[in-house]
């Protein structure tokens, strides 16, 4: 397979397509049942982990205490890592946008002639749309991870960035592979599934060139890049091809192998319910003199791409804590009702709600922080205790007024405010901060209840209209003392 | 200015309160784990704990005394049908194979840029040591280096790990830490749990995703623990 | 959640902050749980210049909106009563966010961390400060309990309701699948998510009505509104009732005659 020919470039959706998108998914009954099943299946397997509330509590503590603390010292950490990376034979580049990662590891795979590059999965090569840029430099970059592999051979992106392609069945998996792999006819058998892939997998990290892999924890003091995962792609991609790139967000990096012992057993127990994965492949440089395999090569892209924002505030700051174990989106009834594609971003559910508006601007997502009930189930089974329904209401601020005296402005900031919502809240604040008037409103709303309108915007759609009552509580009240 | 010194300045600009290092929480608390207290327990616990989780994931496991792995490896290689094992010819074990004269063994003895498609088709398996072994979540610690390579716990179908039931500890913190592991990484060190395996289609979990499609662990104890 | 409860003797007053939703649009559930606290002999204060909590402003990113509604109500509560909501989100915007939304200016601050302090979600006060005992009054009867998130995951109200409604003897409490999952309010979201939250609220109706209960009881009046409101539109007949009325009509103090 030459992924030019088989994928196509998948646009985000913009934020104002949302709603109709999200309108879709949970007018497809059979959409909404699958989701429901794949969720409530991940929920109890997390759930099944901790059967201790004090000590998940404890853990998550601690999981958040490391993370803050790495957060804190962030720029010293990446400046050690970047030392001792170097001094293990790992080269290190910086990028503030996706373009200029894409063009850093374009350059990489140009300088020896790259026709192939295998990938393990890797979120920020999504984020920064690399597979658009390779293939626009024709080069192939083929992922390898079974749910990444199955999505870009659909022509999709990921649902779910744990579990690419949850939103298919095997059905439709069948179905993908009978028609777009070469030789295989129509099989729903699982095993049968994954072995076509891993056969046809196999040959390409023999070819490739380049790996690509993301990295789930840097650690400063050694120079080492920690990969989690079940499959065996990632190694392969780290392990096979002569040059192995690897891509991160600047926010991963901890300052010691102890600091991630605790976040991996959170990571993969609130991920999928797992005590542990497969593999957990620490990377501390490229083959050395005398050894006999292993990349010639490596090389760590640190990216940016809107993580400084977050970072400048000390309450956005807490996005970065994230360690994308997914957890909020299995949890969010939001997510169980629409899936990932809707939300138009890498990075759907809670934590996209939160960490997008850094990386694409708020003129592209301020749709999305307004997309939530602020249930806080997100909140209460975030492994590193990020305070997302917070975040949220914070975002729904900055998507709709100026920025603050004294603070700089969000990338898109304002870009939600419409006059309709200033003038609500502004006629909400001057009726609810005068009891007097107060009084008199309830007074009327309750007499001329029959003047209540039938059609109520999106709340009529589907419930009966919000109607006052016949007498309000300060009434009855009064009516009970005169007796 | 460069991109990296964007970055930099970026980072700086904002205000960072100071944190506490959470090296004595992160101790504490795996101090307080039930599983480290069982670290007085004897070794054979540990191994005991070891095996049943790794079975658990699917590996399979042989106890053996010490004296005759050896022979375990033989019947193994017999009972799967190997034709074509790899092995680590300058190590303490790959020596014992050669001179036991274990049938189909192969040396991993060049590097692999000349032997790449021999090693992804025509290898049924491969024997690795490991560095030791975690009870907690039944996972190996496999070191390669330049005489046992990284490749040979990933590409061949079978791999077979020798575990020393003696180097079973409790948790991966107690590995890190007693074990030394930041004074002297090797270039890729592994934790491995299990074979490899996808729950990608539809959560239904399958075996041989890319790695090993079996794992098979010879658990090695002194004579008197069998 | 934990929340340290002052020991001591029984107050005598109470603050009631009925909030907007139930002074307008379910009055009978304010008098029911006003009824409720005076059948314990606590006198029931109801400071006449009260509105809301300024919630609907918070969530949707109008703090400063929220904060000159919140300003008025900051000021209701002079004496060191406790303050008694009938609603866990209304509560919860005081007791959490009321602090955080005058976190600029010292005296207000302090003035809402006090106010925090003493503001108790009904269920809670019941079970928690007055340590009722109640039994159940009449037929006995099967119903559903959906709790709101804010309630249940800043208030703890769930548990405080179980507390109660075990109580009771004769009403027996039905389980319903997805029980901690919300039922699509979340205030402004109903209105600007109309078809994420009809999904939501459908679920949770149809989850509440599967239990076989004669009624769902709530503590919470969004939720109530917003479930009802969509059986009601599918002509159902299945209704909720909200937690204070439901406790007045079905119980007594233990050990008192009728």
């Amino acid at each position: 397979m030459r992924a030019h020919e088989t994928t196509h470039h998948v646009q985000f959706v913009p934020g104002s397509e949302f709603k109709r998108r999200a309108a879709e998914v949970v007018a497809n009954p059979f959409l909404k049942k699958s989701f429901r099943g794949a969720m409530d299946f991940l929920m109890m397997k997390r759930a099944a982990q901790f059967p201790d509330p004090e000590l998940l509590e404890r853990q998550r503590d601690l999981a958040e205490h490391i993370r803050r603390y790495s957060l804190a010292r962030l720029p010293e950490l990446l400046e050690q890592l970047e030392v001792n990376l170097k001094k293990n034979g790992v080269q290190v580049h910086w990028a503030e946008t996706p373009d200029e990662a894409n063009a850093i590891i374009l350059d990489i795979c140009r300088r020896h002639d790259a026709k192939l590059m295998v990938k393990g999965k890797s979120m920020v090569s999504e984020e920064v749309e690399l597979n658009h840029a390779m293939e626009a430099a024709g080069i192939d970059a083929l992922e390898s991870d079974m749910g990444e592999y199955i999505v870009q051979l659909a022509g999709e992106k990921p649902s779910h960035i744990i579990m690419p392609a949850i939103h298919k069945t095997k059905q439709q998996i069948a179905e993908l592979f009978a028609e777009k792999v070469p030789g295989v006819s129509y099989t729903e058998d699982v095993d049968a599934l994954i072995q076509i892939g891993r056969d046809v997998l196999r040959k390409k990290f023999m070819e490739a060139e380049v790996g690509l892999s993301g990295v789930n924890f840097a650690v400063a003091e050694t120079g080492t890049i920690c990969l989690v995962e079940n499959e065996g792609n990632g190694r392969m991609c780290t392990t096979v091809p002569d040059v192995h790139i690897a891509i991160t967000g600047i926010e991963k990096v901890v300052e010691k192998l102890e600091h991630v012992v605790p976040l991996y057993g959170l990571l993969t127990r609130s991920a999928t319910g797992q005590a542990i994965t497969t593999y957990f492949n620490v990377i501390t440089g490229p083959r050395k003199p005398g050894e006999k395999d292993g990349p010639k090569e490596m090389h760590l892209v640190l990216v940016d791409n809107g993580r400084t924002q977050a970072f400048a505030d000390e309450q956005l700051r807490q996005t970065l804590q994230c360690i994308r174990c997914g957890a909020c989106m299995n949890h969010c009834p939001v997510y169980t009702r629409i899936g990932g594609h809707a939300y138009g971003t890498t990075y759907p559910g809670p934590i996209g709600k939160i960490v997008s508006p850094h990386m694409m601007g708020l003129g592209a997502t301020h749709v999305l922080p307004g997309a939530s009930t602020l249930c806080g189930a997100c909140g209460e089974v975030c492994p590193v205790k990020i305070p997302i329904p917070d975040l949220l209401i914070r975002l729904r601020e900055e998507a709709t007024h100026e920025a603050k005296p004294g603070h700089a402005p969000m990338f898109g900031q304002g870009a939600g405010k419409t006059a309709f919502a200033s003038f609500a809240f502004k006629g909400f604040a001057f009726l609810y901060s005068r009891p007097a008037l107060y009084r008199l409103f309830t007074w009327a709303a309750t007499r001329f209840r029959f003047l209540t309108p039938a059609n109520q915007a999106g709340w009529t759609k589907s419930r009966t209209p919000l109607t006052p009552a016949k007498k309000s509580l300060r009434d009855l009240l009064a009516e009970r003392s005169k007796h | 200015m460069s991109a990296r010194e964007n970055i930099f300045r970026k980072l700086r600009a904002a205000t960072t309160a100071p944190l506490p290092s959470p090296d004595a929480a992160i101790a504490a608390h795996y101090a307080s784990l039930p599983r480290t207290a069982q670290a007085d327990l004897a070794r054979v616990q540990l191994a005991k704990d070891f095996a049943e989780k790794i079975t658990a994931w699917h590996a399979e496991v042989h106890i053996v005394p010490r004296s005759t792995w050896v022979d375990k490896l033989k019947e193994v290689v017999a009972a799967k049908g190997i034709a074509s094992l790899l092995y680590a010819p300058a190590t303490t074990h790959g020596k014992a194979l050669a001179a036991a004269g274990v049938a189909g063994l192969k040396p991993y003895d060049q590097p692999i840029d000349g032997w790449k498609r021999e090693l992804f088709e025509n290898v049924d398996a491969a024997i690795t040591g490991t560095r030791g072994a975690i009870a907690e979540t039944g996972t190996m610690i496999v070191w390669p280096d330049a005489d046992e390579p990284r490749l040979m716990s990933l590409v061949p179908p079978i791999h077979i790990a020798l575990v020393d039931a003696d180097t079973v500890v409790p948790t991966l913190y107690d590995a890190i830490t007693q074990q030394k592991w930041s004074a002297g990484l090797p270039t890729n060190a592994l934790l491995i749990t299990g074979p490899s395996k996808t729950a990608d289609i539809q959560q239904t979990l399958a075996y041989g995703a890319h790695g090993p499609k079996e794992l098979i662990v010879l658990l090695l104890t002194g004579e008197d623990a069998q | 959640m934990d929340r340290h409860y002052p020991a001591g003797p029984r107050p005598t007053d109470v603050y009631f902050f009925a909030t907007c939703l139930v002074d307008l649009f379910c009055p009978e559930a304010g008098m029911d749980a006003i009824q409720l606290l005076e059948r314990e002999g606590i006198r029931v204060h109801f400071p006449a210049d009260q509105t809301c909590c300024g919630q609907p402003a918070y969530t949707s990113g109008y703090a400063d909106q929220a904060r000159a509604v919140a300003r008025v109500q900051l000021d209701l509560f002079p004496n060191d009563w406790p303050v008694i909501v009938p609603s866990g989100s209304c509560g919860g915007m005081i007791r959490h966010h009321y602090p955080k939304l005058f976190a600029d200016d010292v005296a207000l601050k302090a003035k809402a961390e006090a106010l925090s302090g003493r503001v108790f979600e009904l269920t809670e006060f019941f079970v928690k400060v007055l340590k009722v005992n109640w039994k159940g009054s009449g037929n006995s009867k099967k119903v559903a309990l959906h709790t709101s998130c804010s309630a249940r995951r800043e208030m703890g109200t769930h548990l405080h309701a179980r507390e109660l409604l075990a109580q009771l003897g004769n009403v027996e409490l039905l389980n319903h699948s997805h029980e901690s999952e919300c039922c699509g309010f979340g205030g402004t979201f109903a209105v600007r998510q109309p078809d994420i939250s009809a999904s939501m609220a459908g679920d949770k109706a149809d989850a509440l009505k599967e239990t076989g209960a004669e009624k769902f009881v709530s503590a919470d009046g969004g939720c109530l509104m917003n479930i009802d409101g969509t059986l009601e539109k599918r002509r159902d007949s299945f209704r909720g009732e909200h937690l204070a009325s439901f406790l007045w009509h079905n119980t007594e103090r233990a050990g008192e005659k009728e």
